[in-house]
């Protein structure tokens, strides 16, 4: 069971969650991942944050990051929320859930998914605050961690 | 062909798509990027000649030795920055 969608309306983590327990009644447990928009970002502090993505490519490359990670850990479920358009400090970006029957299984697998995401899935941040707007450089660092899982 | 601009190359171009006719000229990715430099003005040589610049065709990741028809959607793009 696998949900993936690229939205702008804001989501529950609970009501996630719980479509993940009753969809993989053999599941054992769940492990979730929420982002939010910082209000901090280099010392500058942030009014809003701008998300562009390549509607069709993200959710294909999405599922191939889920396909991926079915693959490597035996899995579930697996629902990914990612949110575009306008956001604001504290708002909910993005959400992970997956259910196995194993802890070991759901957490690694909720990381890889994430890590992935960050370096894969088609989707641009715009930053604006008091000074200026300005569009997000791709972490080294989150680099680093998709490269972790080689 | 479909060619998309995404994010700051989009802004950067002032144009999120255009319609290309596929000719000798648009055989693989490198060659419409020179195409495209040729019939724009400089911003298409700057944005275009980023090293960090990445390209799909068909919605998957490609290289400037990727093969076009006329049929492909070519999307020009910076490094991701989700999640």
């Amino acid at each position: 069971m696998r949900m993936v969608s690229i939205q702008t309306e804001d989501f529950s983590i609970e009501h996630e969650t719980n479509q993940l327990r009753v969809s993989t009644p053999e599941a054992g447990g769940i492990a979730t991942f929420t982002g939010l928009v910082s209000d901090l970002n280099r010392e500058q502090k942030i009014e809003s944050l701008f998300l562009e993505h390549y509607p069709g490519m993200t959710e294909k490359q999405l599922e191939q990051i889920v396909d991926q990670a079915e693959q490597r850990w035996k899995l579930l479920g697996t629902r990914i929320i990612h949110r575009v358009g306008l956001l604001h400090p504290q708002d909910q970006i993005v959400f992970v859930g997956v259910s196995s029957r194993h802890r070991k299984d759901c957490f690694e697998a909720c990381q890889f998914i994430m890590d992935y995401l960050k370096t894969h899935a088609t989707i641009w941040k715009k930053e604006s605050s008091e000074q200026q707007s300005e569009w997000l450089d791709a972490r080294e660092s989150d680099k680093a961690e998709e490269q972790k899982w080689k | 062909m479909q060619v998309l601009y995404f994010a700051s190359i989009r802004e950067q171009l002032g144009l999120e798509a255009e319609q290309i006719e596929f000719s000798a000229d648009t055989s693989n990715v490198q060659a419409l990027i020179a195409y495209l430099c040729s019939i724009h003005d400089e911003r298409w040589s700057e944005a275009l000649g980023d090293p960090n610049l990445l390209v799909s065709v068909n919605q998957e990741l490609s290289s400037l030795d990727t093969g076009l028809t006329g049929t492909d959607e070519v999307a020009f793009f910076p490094p991701v920055t989700g999640g």
